[in-house]
């Protein structure tokens, strides 16, 4: 069954948005025949069903919005930590991570990415577990057995882990190569023992900065991703029946991520929306505002409409940066100082308001309820006059 | 590692954007009975606004994927910072 051309113009006629006509169109499809009766009664139940969906011109979303996630989020629970997939992977949920995407924080407590790969190393978990070790940030420190400072020859001794060594395939003379590119050292090998290196500084120092030198050390980056500290490859079923491994990471750095060669860079994702921000813009920051926090919500079982979300998102991204919510972002940029003042620490705004003799427009919500006046959203934003004399002429006649 | 640059616009998360004409700009501007800084903002120092070249003082359509609405259309206006 298709939609007539006649219908599609009377739907459009009526505003309704091309989404709505496609989708009618596909749930009619699946069906053999309808009388053209049925088929009007239908379409006119969604015109109305649509004019009735639509917000009115100064209808107040903001605060609808603010009870509708604020409602639920009195419901979440406080349990934190939680663990994804098989292997445990920590990531924050709940209400602490709720306020972390909507304060802005600059990094999120638990960062993690997920790693979808190009295809041949996406179908085999051996290849995959091979990329994720290569993006691994290895320190020198996971390398060693033991480490010490020795006092009396002023050295920092190395131990190494042969067998850890092995496993993340790194050979002694890369490890070599590393250490010789430290400033004022002298790198000992003994050749009785090979798993011993000893560093000596040049100068002298003192056992504060000998201490200083072996952290420097133990903190050098042999390879993989500065930020990567842990990764999980995860099997991934999709609705088509196929499935891929991915690599879900603890720890995020999105821009060197997408220099990876056998990572699906476009589908590369991260829970640190300001690192999106900064590599991939604003627009994409506001899509992981949306995403992080109807995940959150759906894990908790509350069903927020989309919606809300969306205009909490454009609200936080309105002027080119993602602006928390609260009294250092929206609120914060109010320009009335009455509507400051009535928000947080009264006195410090008004204090402030007086020095600057700043003048209040009085064109919010808040300052019109402080001095008695209507607020001008909803009813209150349209005048309604009365002519007198046209209903004493009507009258007359 | 590899040495070549990623383009970000290919990236999943990065909606579609179109920098408008003069004559665009205008007709949206009387279209929606704005001033240019009453639409929301992007810095030109934007990942994306960098890629595609967008000025201060131009306007940005940016054709979304809605969950809610299948395509919308978005404008930013470009701004300095």
């Amino acid at each position: 069954m298709k939609l007539s051309k006649y219908f599609v113009k009377k739907l459009r006629n009526e505003g309704v948005s091309e989404y709505v006509i496609r989708k009618l169109q596909e749930k009619l499809s699946t069906y053999q025949e309808i009388p053209t009766k049925v088929l009007k009664k239908i379409v006119e139940k969604v015109i109305e069903k649509y004019n009735s969906a639509l917000i009115e011109p100064s209808e107040n979303i903001g605060v609808v919005t603010a009870q509708s996630v604020g409602e639920p989020g009195t419901q979440m629970t406080l349990r934190t930590f939680h663990f994804v997939g098989v292997k445990e992977l920590n990531v924050t949920l709940g209400l602490p991570r709720l306020i972390e995407i909507f304060d802005a924080r600059n990094k999120p407590s638990t960062p993690t990415m997920i790693v979808p790969l190009k295809k041949p190393y996406s179908q085999s978990k051996d290849k995959a577990m091979k990329v994720a070790i290569k993006l691994e940030e290895l320190l020198v420190e996971d390398i060693l057995t033991d480490h010490e400072t020795d006092e009396n020859a002023m050295e920092v001794i190395l131990y190494l882990d042969k067998d850890a060594m092995k496993s993340r395939d790194v050979k002694v003379k890369d490890l070599k190569a590393l250490l010789q590119k430290i400033k004022n050292v002298k790198v000992l090998y003994s050749e009785s023992d090979p798993s011993v290196i000893r560093i000596s500084p040049l100068q002298q120092l003192n056992i504060k900065q000998l201490n200083k030198l072996k952290d420097r050390v133990l903190n050098l980056k042999i390879k993989g991703i500065s930020g990567i500290r842990r990764t999980v490859v995860r099997r991934v079923d999709k609705e088509d029946g196929t499935f891929e491994w991915v690599i879900a990471t603890e720890g995020s750095n999105l821009k060197d991520m997408l220099k990876v060669p056998e990572v699906d860079r476009n589908r590369v994702y991260t829970n640190d929306i300001f690192e999106v921000y900064n590599v991939l813009g604003i627009e994409a920051a506001r899509i992981v505002i949306i995403r992080e926090a109807m995940k959150v919500l759906e894990d908790q079982g509350l069903d927020v409409n989309i919606k809300h979300i969306m205009l909490i998102a454009d609200a936080m991204t309105r002027t080119g940066k993602i602006k928390q919510i609260g009294r250092h972002g929206i609120v914060g940029e109010k320009p009335s100082p009455l509507a400051k003042a009535a928000f947080e620490i009264t006195t410090k705004h008004l204090y402030d308001a007086a020095i600057r003799g700043a003048i209040d427009e009085l064109k919010g919500v808040a300052e019109n309820i402080i001095v008695g006046q209507p607020i001008k959203t909803g009813t209150g934003k349209v005048k309604m006059y009365f002519d007198i004399m046209k209903y004493i002429e009507n009258l007359a006649s | 590692m590899e040495k070549d640059n990623y383009d970000i616009l290919e990236h999943e998360l990065v909606p579609k954007h179109v920098v408008l004409s003069k004559e665009e700009s205008k007709k949206l501007l009387k279209r929606l009975k704005v001033k240019p800084y009453n639409l929301p903002w992007i810095r030109a120092s934007d990942p994306v606004c960098k890629r595609i070249g967008a000025k201060p003082g131009s306007i940005i359509k940016i054709i979304r994927k809605s969950p809610t609405a299948g395509i919308t259309v978005y404008y930013r206006f470009v701004i300095p910072g």
